[in-house]
């Protein structure tokens, strides 16, 4: 049990940047992806805002065939396969092979297929055309259809797990995809998620009246976590996508090495103690977070930078309270954190495999990203924690050992610890 | 509509399902659709609602599992469109 598991290679379809190179720009200057959506005022939508990825649906043909493509109607599975198969070239590796690779498997996770696209298949269905449908609807219907795309564009001969957590599936998916290979199951595995916030999606949430609605007319500055005017989230969609790898298998081919995944934990709070189906057990998130420390073999003292949930709802007080309790850590001595929702807003099920990236970014160049948006600190945030760790520009440091944490619907948590790798 | 004409059309509907777009513009009646132009059998279905849509006419479920190669296909089509006439 003593591998080591370490990132290979990153891709991305973030709302504020595509491709690794313009997200780092992005989170290196407070990019907002924030934009207003007028189809959503026509909806008579509370929130019209939305952190939508300027994405071109043609270019995707650089990545499928034209039969494959000819019939793709799902937007999850754009994102997923761009940030995928982005990740594979970065970790050095081409996409063509005739046999199974059967030492690299794949988790990646999503919430729902695109149900403006499948509104289509309720159309025919009711219009009795059902005949019309084709072939294509169940593959990109089923939930599955994600991780079906990218492991069919690869090869992948490993185990292929499509995963479903929530606002915690980004991060479950690479603990998950870490423990396979640690377990020995596997020698690399494609991990990361993917969510399209679609209108039917979206006014659901705005129904829960969960989404920032005072801002419309100011779409950057309306994703404002930690902040007293924060007045819930803005839905993001994306992708975000890792190889994760054995270290010696890694080594054996010379890849490059992003970071080391040193361990983590996934758990849920039962919905007890506090916990319901929409809020966290606090007692669940701080045994997360402390299994997350002990299974990576870090003091919570060696803590660089914590890649919060933090959603820009009541919720972030009660969060940094957790994280000061798992850590004891407050006052000065608290970690820099950060929220990268600030930028793109809560990109539900991506939003883990997002953060991660950008996680995984400020290791490799030495930075911690701003949190944009936070002139005016909640004082119940500024109480537990210096507003001095809580930047509000791009700070140059030293960064060896990043906490990245998120929390879902269903009161599920997952941590992970990433290091640099040395 | 000849036999030709029907043919020439049919290029266009089996396009965007082959993978062997060289071998399209030298099909004939033997070509199979799954063996040589690489049609996944599950497309077969796409191709026959696309055909459909474009000479307007219904092929039935029995008459779809006959199709095999592209004289078969031509075959059915001639057959509907006469049909409907």
């Amino acid at each position: 049990m003593s591998r080591r598991i370490v990132v290979t290679g990153l891709g991305v379809v973030s709302p504020n940047g595509i491709g690794i190179p313009a997200f780092l720009h992005a989170i290196q200057n407070g990019i907002s992806g924030i934009k207003f959506m007028p189809h959503y005022r026509e909806l008579n939508f509370s929130c019209q805002l939305a952190g939508m990825p300027d994405f071109e649906w043609e270019g995707l043909k650089n990545y499928i065939s034209d039969v494959t493509f000819h019939g793709l109607k799902g937007t999850n599975i754009g994102y997923g396969l761009a940030a995928a198969l982005d990740a594979w070239s970065d970790s050095g590796m081409g996409y063509e092979t005739d046999e199974p690779r059967w030492e690299t498997g794949c988790v990646f996770g999503n919430s729902i297929a695109d149900t403006e696209a499948m509104k289509n298949v309720i159309n025919r269905v009711d219009n009795k055309e059902v005949k019309k449908l084709g072939s294509r609807v169940v593959e990109q219907a089923m939930n599955s259809g994600v991780t079906s795309y990218i492991s069919g564009r690869l090869g992948l001969g490993n185990k292929v797990i499509t995963n479903s957590a929530a606002c915690a599936t980004g991060t479950q998916a690479i603990l998950m995809g870490y423990e396979y290979i640690k377990h020995g199951y596997a020698k690399r595995m494609l991990v990361g998620s993917a969510e399209h916030v679609d209108t039917y999606v979206y006014g659901s949430f705005d129904s829960m009246r969960v989404l920032s609605r005072k801002f419309n007319d100011q779409p950057e500055q309306a994703s404002r976590p930690m902040s007293s005017t924060a007045g819930g989230f803005i839905p993001g969609s994306g992708a975000g996508a890792l190889i994760l790898e054995d270290l010696d298998f890694a080594l054996q081919r010379n890849a490059k090495i992003y970071a080391e995944v040193l361990g983590g934990s996934s758990n849920s709070g039962g919905q007890r103690l506090g916990g319901t189906m929409t809020a966290a057990n606090s007692t669940g998130v701080i045994r997360c977070i402390d299994e997350a420390l002990a299974s990576s073999g870090v003091s919570p003292r060696q803590i660089d930078t914590i890649s919060g949930h933090l959603t820009a709802t009541n919720a972030d007080k009660q969060e940094i309270q957790n994280w000061t309790q798992a850590l004891n850590r407050e006052g000065d001595d608290f970690p820099l954190t950060n929220s990268l929702k600030s930028m793109i807003g809560h990109c539900l099920s991506a939003a883990g495999s997002i953060e991660t990236v950008a996680a995984i970014l400020q290791i490799e160049h030495q930075f911690v990203h701003p949190n944009i948006n936070l002139e005016d600190p909640n004082p119940e945030i500024t109480n537990l924690v210096s507003i001095d760790c809580l930047p509000v520009k791009m700070i140059k440091k030293e960064v060896n050992i990043v906490a990245k944490a998120n929390f879902g619907f269903g009161d599920v948590n997952s941590c992970i610890i990433l290091s640099k790798y040395n | 509509m000849t036999r030709t004409e029907i043919l020439i059309e049919l290029k266009k509907v089996f396009a965007p399902y082959t993978t062997n777009k060289e071998m399209l513009d030298g099909i004939t009646d033997e070509t199979d659709l799954i063996k040589d132009l690489k049609i996944n059998s599950a497309n077969l279905v796409d191709i026959i609602i696309d055909a459909e849509a474009k000479y307007d006419i219904e092929i039935d479920y029995d008459s779809a599992d006959k199709i095999i190669n592209v004289g078969t296909c031509i075959d059915l089509i001639m057959e509907k469109l006469n049909h409907d006439k």
